[in-house]
């Protein structure tokens, strides 16, 4: 690394062609997540308080368990990626890798115990 | 990555408080950091009186005016005192800008100065920039074409210049990376609003011939991407340009080949 030119280093390891389409995603999911969120708030605040009966049975209306499931969804794919861009602007090196290889394994396992138990009450 | 502290020989020190100007009446105090790589010792802030009374009235003059008469060995760039040539940029009262174009009455009690943040420093308010030019050249600051030279010139039309307004202002003084914590952070991969700026000054440029490889170079997670929108350079920029919406518009740019 010592006898490398300061336009070398800048240059560094090259672009990765790669960027724009987890730039995309994150767009389409926050717009889509503005309006999912406060639709499942809506959902959520009406089953909240409400019972074990009445929650289960708003929450086996077929509209709100598809907003709820989508909402999931998109959410932990949006925490997903932009945990990843968090973590690598505070972490480096195989901290970092770990860190972000957490975080996935999280929003999916997630999104599979969301899926689970949604279906659980909604079929 | 990020840093929350000053690695321990950073750490800054109160230095030396230099006597006041005999006779003075009008006497304003500049707290300016020191830090000389030939001491082994950790940087200081020293204490300097002005005359106002027979002082400029731009925080260069103030610094001129110290190294002069006060203290000769205090270091720091300057060349044109007007604004264009960008190398006084420090951090003066916590804000980057230029020390040429920043007024003393603008600052209210004791003006600090510091050198530009997060950077290597050289000397006192000198900071290191060699990263910083060369990630600057690593954009191609320069007319690319495969087309043959016309015989007199390349031509722009009234429109297509004016889409070059608020972009070839920029005087590379750093002010705004250096004002960036993503440049902070991870600088040295992430251009950084500067770089970026002037990236989109050429990509835009209805003479350059490279857009694609333009926009190739900077599709990556870090080079551009790492642009979280913080807007600092724009409420820095001493120049009153918005590298963020260069920068925007680079991202409009890449989603729009791409989706």
């Amino acid at each position: 690394m010592r006898y490398l030119t300061d336009r070398k280093r800048a240059i560094g390891k090259g672009a990765s062609g790669t960027g724009t389409e987890h730039h995309w995603r994150m767009t389409v999911s926050a717009a889509g997540l503005a309006i999912l969120a406060p639709a499942y708030v809506f959902i959520f605040g009406h089953a909240l308080g409400s019972g074990y009966e009445r929650a289960h049975s708003i929450f086996s209306h077929p509209l709100a368990a598809i907003i709820t499931a989508v909402t999931l969804l998109v959410g932990l794919d949006h925490f997903r990626r932009g945990a990843q861009m968090a973590i690598e602007d505070y972490l480096d090196g195989p901290r970092r890798k770990i860190a972000i290889i957490a975080v996935i394994a999280l929003s999916w396992f997630l999104m599979a115990c969301g899926l689970f138990a949604l279906a659980r009450i909604a079929l | 990555m990020v840093q929350f502290t000053l690695p321990r020989n950073s750490k800054v020190r109160n230095g030396k408080t230099w006597p006041k100007p005999e006779g003075a009446r009008n006497i304003r105090t500049f707290r300016i950091y020191r830090w000389n790589p030939d001491e082994d010792r950790n940087p200081r802030v020293d204490a300097y009186y002005v005359d106002m009374d027979s002082c400029g009235p731009m925080v260069l003059d103030a610094l001129i005016k110290i190294k002069s008469e006060t203290d000769p060995t205090l270091t720091f760039r300057r060349s044109c005192r007007e604004g264009i040539c960008g190398s006084c940029a420090m951090n003066i009262d916590g804000i980057n800008t230029l020390a040429c174009i920043h007024g003393i009455n603008d600052i209210s009690g004791t003006v600090r100065i510091y050198p530009l943040p997060h950077m290597h420093v050289v000397k006192d308010l000198v900071p290191d920039l060699n990263h910083f030019y060369a990630q600057h050249a690593s954009v191609m600051p320069w007319l690319e074409t495969t087309t043959n030279e016309p015989g007199k010139e390349w031509r722009q039309s009234i429109e297509d210049r004016k889409k070059l307004d608020g972009l070839y202002e920029c005087v590379m003084c750093a002010s705004c990376s250096t004002s960036c914590p993503s440049y902070w952070w991870n600088g040295d991969r992430y251009l950084g609003p500067a770089a970026l700026l002037h990236a989109y000054r050429w990509i835009i440029d209805s003479r350059d011939e490279a857009t694609g490889e333009r926009l190739d170079d900077l599709e990556d997670p870090f080079r551009l991407y790492r642009c979280h929108t913080i807007m600092n350079c724009a409420k820095t920029c001493p120049k009153g340009l918005n590298p963020a919406k260069a920068i925007s518009h680079l991202k409009k740019m890449l989603l729009e080949r791409r989706v």
